[in-house]
């Protein structure tokens, strides 16, 4: 078994462009459930309007990037305010089943054949990221050091998703410090204690579902340009489990929460995948085979949800005494 | 997690960097090209077709080489430098089964390689056009993930609506099949409004407990080789392991107990692998779905399948009765699961017990044990409602995602129900087992009704799930009727993945489908009520058959959600909710 | 700001002294109300919680709100401040209508209140509590926090008097201690000073001393009329009768959602219609209809 070459593998995966992807729009959970304490169970919903943001305006009507990435934003803007201003108002339980089901209706909807000629159905669009690899300053060739390399345009995603991450990190932390972030913090806790006080708590719940939707569109952009191409069906649900599992690890309501969380997962996944792979194919593995390892992985993650719930509730680098404090 | 992306992304990025050979190609400016070629006739992803062969040819027409799919339907090939290529699939290398599938876009297509670039060639085999849907181009209703459009095409839906019939006919007919879907989802709804009643949590591994009735009953009306038989030593195991412990309980220390317990686990699973690996074929048996004592007559036959569940259940409560009072407290409840074991063994032997009443039998069990062992220490920890809800979604991923590596990726359908011949009653045509199911579900919701309006442990349910507090006030042991509740629901959702099964199709993400349906049901019906969960399933259920009238049918569940938000807007309490404020 | 301790009691100030002449009627029109209600009707399912036919609060004075369990007081007070719905019904607040305002801009008035069961924001330290409640922040809109200069003066400011009401309520040694760290005495006297925070006109306390230990009962009823000599308007609903009568200017008391008497204390006392309603629901309290029971389930479970 080449095990320096499944670490190797891993820590690519781990600091490579997907795991930044997911880092933002984890960080957009983070505002949502880390601070506000809202339940959004369809922030993939977020992500799937900003990669059609770039789909539709890039590969339907051939527009330029620019106003491809500026139609995605625009698009989380508008979702979080069509799915706010009815949800905001319910219950936490109420606003998780809305957010899932109004995920998935999307999904329906892109896919769905009268949708065709804007999204391309279930075949999505192709051909994204032309503007974007023009701008790429690298020369071709392979990048890092060791096992650890990265072809150029892949650097060139890597570098600005994760300066994207870098500079939203920055808006949050800023936000969190900052008087608006102690009237979100105060919701987190207690609605009625921050209402009575004169604050407008629906406008606050939807500024930060705006804002932390924004950033998930961000990284629905960010998937359309690295991969070139999107299918409605790579925005299931389980994208949204995904990033709550990660989030939990990290640490939530911090601000390098979400970062951790992505980075940490990414390599336990790769990790434990091409474990089982070498395994598999030294036929150390009885029971499972070839195409089950990836549901083996999603079950991992559903155990991995479990176990920090119940052992580790604020995660890597949250702060224990916090959550040993009885809320509500 | 869409697994297509992380795959690809994964074997992607895996393929240029482990192997060096491919960074020295790679360094010249060259891609790799790949894709993967889903089974049709599966629905998990990874489940590829092996051995198509594709052709990639240069700008010039000069053929640079083949690459081959393999086991999860994975080809790739690398291009020495930038240019233009020529992707041709060999149509002649699709397996003989697969033949009469259409592959889109088209064999042929043309990619451009940029530098450094590894673009997805994507090809798909999908199902010919059948219904009117030419002009929408290349129909995605049969593609390998979209399990929803194939579930609801696979039943007795909208494809059979004749188009040539009046509007009215049109309308009794989908609204009959819309009343068949609404009771399915009713069945397995009540339960999930019960629990939010009860507990306050939301249950989102709800649906996989309906896969999981579902695929139990197809596990053991299929064949119960060694899975069947290793699932079952280990229920005995576990229920061996509870019943000692009971026993133990006063009777020996806690270290006693904990190292006997763990042997009859340990035991279990050895022996439940042992049989799986070592059984196989050599011990196959089978039970038909709904259970067939052949005595020759239909009637006789029925009147053993009813009666026996009846004399077993009405057994069980009589030896607790009797035993009350006579033997030590602790003692009862293992020897009425002696009765209880004793009285199926002896029902399955008879051929009176089916399929069906054992998935949902170990439907009932899943959701007790799940109960007693995860979500009553959890709310005894007090664990914030929040992270509940996180720890369920926990739960259904790994619920989901092992029956997945059990069972596999394929749809299946009962056996016994696959092709039946309809029956026309006036305008409206109706498949017979729509029709048991139609039966089967209204009789199990009246029973459930009946039980909930007049029994002691279902008015106790509907107190508690009324008010959990004052419940508890008043002297109802709250910890119990909770534990009654998810059995009940439990069993409840089993069977409606069998009705499910039977209606459409078994498949490991059909619970998951019907869970947001579910969702919608109780929210429109009112969350924490019995009735206004099977209100709202109906309701929910012809709402998104009545929409296929007028709109695309792969909007069935948008549609059915959409009425859900509108609900939640003007009256969010639900049809049957008490008002209280939700804001 | 001061902590001296003021005499209970003491019907001192200009602003009482038109209470002493009001005859005590349910109902009845003060000189100088602060707070107007007419007709407030507001009923769940067949009960009616609450049914004021008129109430008037004068200014400057400490109300006690008084009544058997059930009688609809945190209806009531939920309803003043925008935090229910009423059906019928209209109010004013320093002569503007409050009818349809939601519950924070009902606070923005300058009535704020405070809960039954105390909503101290446990995850915020005490500090950040206290700056949370202050009013107008620029630093609270959501593009304006960027602007990290246009609010620090403000902050500071804010600071400060916070620092100064802690200093009041003798929490400045727990200032930056999270504040699901004080204990149930220590949370009501936070809430309060958060309450003050919002320089508020009037004050809406809910049980301010319900389980809280007699030595800091004490220390909070110096605080609510220290807030009256300052010219801040309390209502306060409470069932300690010492307490009530001890400290209150006026008395109104409540009975199945209807004011069945208000007055000055001595007035109260000998009141035989109050006198009724506490025996009487006192009488029958084992036999009661589960219709109040219901009544005040549903006030619980909001």
């Amino acid at each position: 078994m080449d095990f320096l070459g499944i670490l190797a593998t891993s820590l690519t995966s781990a600091i490579g462009p997907v795991a930044a992807i997911y880092a933002l729009a984890i960080i957009g959970l983070n505002m949502h459930f880390g601070y506000t304490g809202l339940l959004n169970f369809g922030q993939v919903g977020f992500m799937l309007v900003g990669a059609y943001g770039v789909g539709i305006s890039v590969g339907t009507f051939g527009l330029p990037l620019s106003v491809g990435v500026g139609a995605g934003i625009l698009c989380g803007l508008l979702l979080a305010l069509l799915l706010g201003i009815p949800t905001l108002r319910l219950r936490a339980d109420y606003l998780a089943i809305c957010t899932i089901a109004v995920a998935e209706g999307l999904r329906f909807v892109y896919r769905a054949p009268f949708a065709r000629d804007f999204t391309g159905g279930v075949f999505g669009r192709q051909n994204l990221s032309e503007g974007f690899r023009e701008l790429n300053p690298f020369p071709p060739g392979r990048y890092g050091f060791g096992d650890i390399t990265f072809s150029s345009p892949h650097l060139w995603t890597m570098v600005v998703t994760w300066s994207l991450v870098l500079v939203a990190s920055l808006v949050m932390w800023s936000l969190i410090h900052s008087p608006w972030g102690r009237v979100i913090k105060g919701l987190r806790e207690d609605e009625d204690a921050v209402r009575s006080l004169g604050k407008n708590v629906f406008a606050y719940k939807l500024q930060s579902l705006a804002v932390g939707g924004v950033f998930g569109a961000l990284a629905g952009v960010m998937i359309a340009l690295h991969q070139a191409s999107i299918t409605p069906d790579q925005f299931r649900p389980q994208v949204t489990f995904y990033l709550w599992a990660m989030l939990l690890l990290g640490g939530a309501g911090r601000v390098l929460g979400p970062v951790i969380g992505s980075v940490v997962m990414w390599f336990l996944l790769t990790f434990t995948d091409e474990m089982m792979r070498a395994m598999d194919q030294m036929g150390w593995l009885p029971f499972v085979s070839g195409g089950e390892l990836g549901a083996v992985r999603h079950a991992l993650v559903g155990l991995i949800l479990v176990l920090l719930i119940i052992y580790r509730p604020q995660g890597l680098v949250g702060d224990r005494r916090e959550m040993l404090v009885n809320v509500k | 997690m869409s697994r297509r992306l992380v795959t690809a992304l994964l074997a992607v990025i895996a393929a240029i960097l482990v192997t060096p050979g491919n960074v020295a190609a790679d360094g010249q400016g060259g891609g790799t090209l790949s894709g993967q070629i889903s089974d049709p006739e599966s629905s998990e992803e990874d489940d590829g077709v092996e051995g198509i062969d594709i052709d990639v040819l240069d700008d010039s027409g000069d053929e640079l080489g083949t690459a081959t799919t393999d086991a999860e339907g994975a080809w790739e090939f690398d291009v020495p430098e930038p240019g233009t290529y020529t992707v041709v699939l060999d149509e002649d290398t699709i397996p003989e089964d697969l033949q009469s599938y259409e592959l889109v876009p088209a064999a042929e297509q043309e990619q451009e390689v940029d530098e450094g670039d590894d673009p997805i060639i994507l090809y798909r085999l999908v199902e010919p056009e059948t219904e009117g849907e030419s002009s929408e181009g290349p129909d995605d209703g049969s593609g390998d993930e979209s399990a929803e459009e194939e579930a609801a095409e696979e039943g007795a839906e909208a494809p059979e609506v004749d188009e040539s019939a009046p509007f009215s006919h049109q309308f009794a007919q989908v609204a009959t099949d819309g009343l068949v879907y609404g009771l399915v989802i009713a069945i397995a709804a009540v339960g999930l409004s019960l629990i939010f009643g009860t507990t306050r949590m939301i249950n989102f591994a709800h649906g996989d407990m309906v896969t999981f009735g579902a695929l139990m009953a197809l596990l053991f009306s299929t064949g119960a080789g060694g899975l069947g038989n290793s699932i079952l030593g280990l229920v005995v195991a576990v229920a061996l392991a509870i019943g000692v412990g009971l026993l133990l309980r006063d009777r020996a220390g806690p270290g006693v107990r904990l190292a006997v317990q763990g042997a009859l686990l340990v035991l279990g699973i050895v022996g439940a692998t042992l049989v799986g690996i070592l059984g196989g074929e050599s011990m196959e048996w089978r039970v038909s779905l709904l259970g067939d004592p052949g005595m020759g007559s239909s009637a006789l036959d029925l009147a053993v399948v009813v009666l026996v569940p009846v004399v077993i259940a009405a057994a069980v409560l009589a030896a607790g009765r009797l035993l009350r009072g006579r033997v030590p407290h602790d003692t009862v409840l293992p020897l009425q699961g002696v009765v209880l074991f004793v009285g199926l063994a002896a029902g399955l032997w008879l051929g009176a017990i089916g399929a069906a009443l054992i998935a949902v039998i170990l439907g009932a069990g899943l959701a007790a044990g799940m109960e007693r062992y995860i979500w009553q220490p959890l709310r005894l920890r007090n664990v914030v409602m929040i992270q509940l809800f996180i720890v369920s979604i926990g739960v259904a991923l790994l619920l989901r995602h092992t029956l997945l590596v059990l069972f596999g990726g394929s749809r299946a359908s009962y056996p016994e129900y696959q092709v039946q011949e309809m029956v026309g009653l006036g305008p409206i045509e109706v498949a017979p087992r729509s029709l048991a199911i139609m039966v089967v579900a209204v009789l199990v919701l009246v029973a459930v009704a009946c039980m909930l309006q007049f029994t002691r442990v279902g008015k106790a349910m509907r107190a508690v799930a009324d008010n959990r507090d004052l419940a508890e006030s008043s002297g109802i042991d709250v910890a119990r009727i909770t534990l009654y509740v998810w059995t009940l629901s439990g069993g409840l959702s089993a069977l409606g993945g069998v009705l499910f099964g039977i209606h459409q199709i078994v498949h490991w993400q059909m619970g998951f489908h019907l869970l947001l349906l579910m969702f919608a049901a109780v929210i429109l019906g009112g969350l924490g009520t019995a009735y206004g969960a099977m209100v709202g399933g109906i309701a929910i259920g012809m709402v998104a058959m009545l929409s296929t009238l007028w709109f695309p049918h792969q909007l069935m569940e948008a549609w059915a959600l959409a009425i859900m938000i509108v609900m939640l807007l003007i009256r969010p309490q639900g049809l049957l909710g008490r008002r209280e404020r939700i804001g | 700001m001061s902590s001296e301790p003021t005499q209970l009691g003491g019907a001192g100030g200009a602003a009482q002294g038109g209470i002493a002449e009001v005859s005590p009627h349910p109902g009845v029109a003060k000189p100088d109300p602060i707070l107007v209600a007419d007709g407030l009707r507001r009923s769940f399912g067949g009960l009616t919680a609450v049914d004021v036919e008129r109430l008037q609060v004068q200014r400057g004075t400490i109300t006690a709100l008084i009544g058997p369990n059930g009688a609809g007081k945190s209806t009531l007070f939920n309803v003043l401040t925008g935090f229910d719905r009423v059906d019928t019904g209209s109010w004013t607040f320093e002569g503007g209508r409050l009818n349809g305002l939601a519950g924070h801009q009902v606070a923005r008035r300058g009535m704020v209140r405070t809960f039954q069961l105390t909503k101290a924001l446990t995850r915020l330290t005490v500090m950040e509590n206290m700056l949370l409640a202050a009013p107008g922040q620029s630093g609270e809109r959501l593009l304006g926090s960027f602007l990290r200069w246009s609010w620090a003066r403000q902050e500071d400011s804010n600071r400060e008097r916070a620092e100064a009401l802690l200093e009041r309520f003798r929490l400045a040694h727990m200032r930056d201690e999270i504040a699901g760290s004080l204990s149930g005495g220590q949370r009501k006297l936070l809430e309060m000073a958060r309450a003050l925070m919002v320089r508020p006109s009037m004050v809406m306390l809910d049980e301010p001393m319900a389980g809280v230990n007699p030595v800091l009962v004490e220390s909070l009823l110096e605080h609510i009329s220290a807030l009256r000599d300052e010219g801040t308007t309390v209502l306060f609903v409470e069932h300690d009768m010492d307490v009530i009568m001890g400290i209150s200017d006026w008395i109104v008391v409540l009975a199945e959602g209807r004011v069945i008497a208000e007055g000055r204390p001595e007035d109260i006392r000998s009141d035989q219609v109050v006198i009724d309603a506490y025996l009487g629901a006192h009488h029958d309290e084992a036999g009661r209809g589960s219709g109040d029971e219901a009544a005040e389930g549903i006030e619980e479970a909001r």
